[in-house]
């Protein structure tokens, strides 16, 4: 750029402003006033945090007080409870199950949903509708939904609907895996049906001239052209997963016991409620750490060349 | 052409999954409390009550739902309009200074929001903007930047180049290329950005549960859930307040579909 060779200089004269070749573009200061309030907030409210998290890591503050350097007190705190360790378990296993769950899923009906027919488009208006509402109002209605006595169970009058799930540690996952499902389904859904779009008819065409069945062009044709998409999916996802709080705050606090008490529950509830927030902090850096972690881990799945092409158009 | 019976079959059964709990909380904000305790919970029951609305209302279902009207505005508004101006910049400016700029921005898509409470309520208590509505407004806009940015900088690169050329030659100045070009050229991104930043703010709980205390400061989900505490055994009344506070985003997404869509893919989209 600041090296440009004789050669380059008339199509660089061609450019607006007419600069001597080699000389770099002049900064406009109406450019800089322009991007000035965007970059304020987002220091002040996004990197500053982001910084002050680590900081207070390294602190004692029981949220109303005065905040003291204390060292590495609350980290020692926070890495020898075991309700940490157990909030890290519980949430890779969310991670893991909600992955298991959804993607499979989401490609099933991303893939149906990408058929001509017009209904399909009907439908896919109508999966919208889960992303339209709070966490809070969908918790809530779960939790009658599934009342034992005035719920579906009595509706359907099916016997094993009519369970405690909210009360059992095992079942609360089944219900909490289900719901999140419900929730972010058809966001997956709506982004594998786009890139399924995309694929070029020729591609199947092909295929069926040349006998293959429908299974046989999902699986050779289909789930590879998905690869990108896929990462991108499973990037969101995971993150996701990592910081699911509404949902399991309005649904169970936690509970029964800690049997819900994720990494970024435990977090507020350590903070929030047990006045710690140094050691809340430094779970707040584990949650950071591990989120940056596996995004570039899955990114990394897809070559150089995913990572590349992502940052190309922004 | 063989029917894809997997598929079909996969699909209604998600419809019927998707639609069930929706047509739950419909039909059960119509049922008055006896009702509730005495029919069959999947069927509407006659005669319809609406006692329970009424009951939302008069549990200051107004006032929630005027925070949550001006929390939205007051955040998208002016997030909207600083995310354009640093989209301009950005896209129009000097490569060397404005192409750190974005990677700044862009970074800010990797934070996890939940990360940074405990300094995000230190700072507002040291704003002395704790419990405000303000005080929920100032981090929406700094965590809704970078999407923003992404999807109107990514609009405006689509506008030719020819076209500020010859504003450049009328003799315009950089501020109105910005308003009279760039403003009118990236129309539907910056209605997709201000539609799912809408959204965002709207169903947000972290910030107004960290960050407000009195009940005259919440907004329409965490009043949903102190609602539920407080009305714990009549769900009618519960599932009322679900209905209410979903309309207006109901009434959203049947104006602005497109936009909404294109906005929760655009981080993923590519």
């Amino acid at each position: 750029m600041t090296t440009a060779s004789p050669a380059s200089a008339p199509a660089r004269a061609q450019r607006p402003g007419r600069r001597p070749a080699g000389a770099p573009e002049p900064v406009q200061l109406s450019h800089l006033l322009f991007a000035a309030p965007a970059l304020l907030f987002f220091t002040v409210f996004a990197l500053l945090p982001l910084i002050g998290v680590v900081v207070l890591s390294f602190t004692t503050w029981n949220g109303i007080g005065t905040i003291e350097f204390t060292g590495l007190t609350s980290w020692k705190e926070a890495l020898t409870r075991s309700s940490t360790w157990h909030g890290l378990w519980l949430v890779m296993l969310m991670i893991a199950a909600t992955w298991l769950l959804q993607t499979p899923l989401s490609i099933l009906l991303g893939t149906f949903l990408a058929g001509a027919q017009r209904y399909r488009n009907v439908l896919a208006i109508l999966y919208f509708l889960p992303l339209l509402l709070s966490s809070a109002a969908i918790a809530i209605t779960f939790k009658s939904l599934l009342d034992p006595n005035f719920g579906l169970a009595s509706g359907l009058n099916i016997a094993w609907l009519a369970q405690n799930w909210l009360g059992d540690a095992r079942l609360v996952w089944v219900v909490l895996l289900f719901i999140i499902a419900w929730q972010f389904i058809p966001f997956h859904t709506l982004i594998y049906q786009g890139a399924v779009r995309q694929i070029p008819a020729s591609m199947y065409e092909a295929a069926q001239i040349d006998g293959a069945s429908r299974a046989r062009r999902f699986l050779s044709i289909t789930l590879p052209q998905l690869k990108f998409t896929m990462i991108t999916s499973s990037t969101l996802m995971v993150v996701g997963a990592l910081t699911y709080f509404d949902i399991i705050f309005v649904l169970t606090q936690g509970g029964p016991g800690v049997a819900t008490r994720i990494l970024p529950l435990d977090m507020y509830l350590t903070g929030f409620r047990g006045n710690e927030m140094g050691v809340a902090s430094c779970l707040a850096v584990m949650l950071v750490v591990i989120g940056l972690g596996l995004a570039l881990g899955v990114q990394s799945l897809g070559g150089k060349d995913a990572s590349a092409s992502q940052m190309e158009g922004a | 052409m063989k029917r894809n019976w997997i598929g079909g079959t996969f699909g209604w059964l998600w419809l019927l999954v998707v639609l069930l709990p929706i047509y739950f909380v419909g039909i059960t904000a119509f049922k008055s409390i006896s009702t509730y305790f005495g029919s069959n919970p999947v069927l509407p029951s006659l005669p319809v009550a609406v006692e329970n609305f009424t009951a939302v209302l008069e549990a200051d279902f107004g006032m929630y739902l005027l925070n949550s009207v001006l929390v939205a505005l007051g955040t998208v508004v002016p997030l909207v309009l600083m995310a354009f101006m640093a989209s301009y910049a950005i896209v129009r400016g000097a490569r060397r200074v404005f192409a750190p700029v974005r990677s700044i921005f862009l970074l800010g898509l990797a934070i996890p929001v939940q990360a940074t409470i405990v300094p995000i309520y230190l700072l507002i208590i040291q704003m002395r903007m704790y419990d405000s509505l303000a005080a929920l407004m100032l981090p929406g806009i700094a965590f809704g930047l970078p999407l923003s940015i992404l999807i109107i900088a990514n609009s405006l690169r689509d506008v030719p180049n020819e076209l500020f050329e010859a504003m450049s030659i009328d003799g315009c100045t950089e501020w109105q290329k910005m308003w009279r070009l760039a403003l009118p050229m990236t129309q539907p991104a910056l209605v997709t950005v201000a539609v799912y930043q809408a959204l965002m703010s709207w169903n947000g709980f972290l910030f107004p549960l960290i960050l407000t205390q009195s009940p005259d400061k919440r907004t329409l989900p965490l009043a949903l859930w102190s609602f539920q505490g407080e009305y714990a055994t009549n769900v009618p009344v519960v599932m009322a307040a679900v209905v209410l506070s979903s309309i207006p985003i109901l009434v959203l997404y049947a104006f602005g579909r497109r936009y909404l869509v294109s906005g929760m893919t655009a981080g993923a989209g590519k």
